[in-house]
């Protein structure tokens, strides 16, 4: 039991990790917790739902059309809300983006309603390999060799990319690096680009194991920025580091002390973080910002 | 004429810090501003570089005969235009080589961004030991060698440089300013901000001294060097004592 509950944790840190990775790159740039990240995600895999379901595209053209969705909703979401805001402070950006869940919501119960429909995935749940003591579904290992790649992409983009280290340029300093000729407005909206198609992809690996509907990414969300404190808000690989560690200690909670209240796991974690180390876990930050 | 400021008016909301500033800065040359704290020095460079929103409020900016005022500094640095801020402001969490690419992020030719590459390390040879090394574990007179060649790697034609002495030692203070006299005989003008006023007036042809957001006086450098008041004011020289042994009454400025 033990391993089946870690090997099910390390699937569900996954997502975690993928929501927090969402979260922190903007949270980096922006400097907010966007907590529309969870309502982006949900309305982008609805877009897969109905490419795939209603037009009957085909799976990797429902995929693609989604993430290309939610990067054009992550710029205009910046654009058209974010960047008015005339010299804001933290609390009103986080209104903003609470506006931002808000709209989003709306905007996805009324299209498609509270019905609880199916994600149809070309990988399945049931089928299963045997790794010794326990068992891991294909659906499973697609959802971490997803992720895993999608990391690497990362990994190679702000390491050997000139758009990649622009952009951690402008998260640090973004006077310096516009007398560099950097155009800070154009990193910002590739930030929220990628931020929201990373965060769709999770809701289109959660889909098929949840149901889908406009609560889909109400609980990875707050999952996610749990994972987000854990690794600091500010390191890439510590946010996906506390991502699994989330899901593994969540499961084992659950197996063996208390059913119930496996999802408090996510507050206690947030709570004892930022009360005893709130620059996080994995923070190996030269300087703290903000 | 490579720049030319026209009568600019600089606010910071209220607060109205060039009152009329004029200059004009010739091709090849190096002009040095000197000021005491607070008199706008670096206000007007952050005005011409676009840095300050709806800034000037009143006058013009050419750049090679293009008119920049009220342009973006995106803009206004992919004209030939670079600027090393008061403060280094180096990005702290990237390698010193990483910092370097950034100040070629406008360029395209990477032969040549190999070549400067080399010409940066041969300026501060310390750069290329902490080639891999955070910026901002780098000391402050390294940040400053980083933020200059971070500058250069843009091959400005004009190059704006705040007060590059700013918490160097002496033997500091006279590498970099050599390097920046160097720069400047391989090609690129400068404005130089200083308080360090000797050192200023060393390397430059043309000085000139801010005094509340307007410029009091101009001269060539050699000539500023000799006069009285910029000795007594700007460079700390007392002057003579009177015969009798009387210290003589604190100088006027004249210009006032
Ligand atoms: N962001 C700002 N907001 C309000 N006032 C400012 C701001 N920046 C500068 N000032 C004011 O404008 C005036 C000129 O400042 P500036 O920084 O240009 O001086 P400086 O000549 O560069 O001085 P220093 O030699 O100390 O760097 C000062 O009175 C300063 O208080
Ligand atoms: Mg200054």
């Amino acid at each position: 039991m033990f391993f089946q509950l870690i090997v099910s944790g390390i699937s569900f840190g996954s997502l975690y990790a993928l929501v927090a990775l969402a979260m922190v790159i903007i949270y980096k740039t922006s400097e907010v917790p966007n907590f529309g990240q969870g309502e982006m995600s949900m309305l982008s895999t609805f877009v897969a739902y109905t490419l795939l379901v209603t037009h009957g595209h085909s799976f990797a053209v429902s995929f693609i059309g989604a993430l290309l969705f939610a990067a054009i909703l992550g710029i205009f979401l910046e654009f058209v809300f974010l960047r008015r805001a005339k010299d804001p402070n933290i609390l009103s950006l986080i209104l903003i983006t609470l506006g931002f869940q808000m709209i989003l919501y709306g905007l996805a119960s009324w299209k498609w309603g509270a019905d609880q429909r199916d994600l149809p995935f070309p990988v399945s749940d049931f089928d299963v390999i045997n790794l010794g003591p326990a068992v891991i579904s294909y659906l499973n290992i697609a959802t971490l060799l997803i992720t895993l790649i999608l990391m690497l992409l990362l990994f190679v983009f702000f390491k050997y990319t000139k758009i990649g280290v622009a952009m951690k340029a402008t998260q640090q300093n973004a006077m310096a690096a516009r007398i560099n000729g950097i155009r800070t407005n154009r990193i910002l909206s590739i930030t929220w680009a990628m931020s929201s198609a990373i965060g769709a992809v999770a809701g289109i690996l959660l889909a098929p194991i949840a149901t889908l509907d406009p609560n889909l990414m109400l609980d990875p969300l707050l999952k996610g920025f749990a994972a987000a404190v854990l690794g600091g808000m500010t390191t890439l690989v510590g946010a996906a580091l506390g991502g699994y560690m989330l899901g593994v200690i969540e499961n084992l909670f659950g197996g063996y002390i208390s059913l119930e209240f496996k999802s408090v796991v996510a507050f206690g974690i947030i709570v004892l973080v930022l009360c005893f180390k709130p620059s996080g876990l994995f923070a190996k930050h030269y300087v703290r910002k903000v | 004429m490579l720049l030319e400021i026209k009568n600019i008016e600089t606010f910071y909301t209220l607060i109205y810090a060039l009152r009329g500033v004029s200059l004009t800065v010739e091709e090849g040359t190096i002009t040095a501003i000197l000021g005491n704290n607070g008199a706008g020095k670096s206000t007007i460079l952050k005005t011409v570089m676009g840095l300050l929103d709806d800034q000037p409020d009143k006058g013009t900016i050419e750049f090679m005969g293009k008119r920049i005022d009220g342009k973006d500094p995106e803009v206004i640095v992919r004209m030939g235009l670079s600027y090393v801020p008061e403060g280094r402001e180096v990005f702290e969490e990237l390698s010193v080589r990483e910092n370097l690419l950034m100040g070629a992020y406008i360029r395209r030719d990477r032969a040549a961004i190999r070549k400067d590459f080399e010409q940066i390390y041969g300026y501060f040879p310390v750069l290329r030991e902490r080639e891999g090394q955070w910026a901002g574990t780098l000391s402050g007179g390294e940040q400053q060698m980083l933020a200059i060649g971070r500058a250069l790697m843009n091959r400005p034609k004009l190059l704006f440089l705040d007060e590059p002495s700013l918490g160097l030692s002496p033997i500091l203070v006279k590498e970099i300013f050599e390097i920046i006299k160097t720069i400047n005989q391989e090609g690129a003008t400068i404005l130089l901000v200083e308080q360090n006023a000797r050192m200023a007036l060393a390397i430059s042809d043309i000085g000139l001294i801010l005094e509340n957001g307007r410029f009091v006086m101009k001269g060539k450098s050699k000539e500023l060097i000799e006069d009285k008041d910029v000795q007594e004011f700007y460079m700390g020289m007392r002057s003579e004592e009177s015969a009798k042994g009387y210290q003589r009454w604190k100088r006027k400025k004249r210009w006032r």
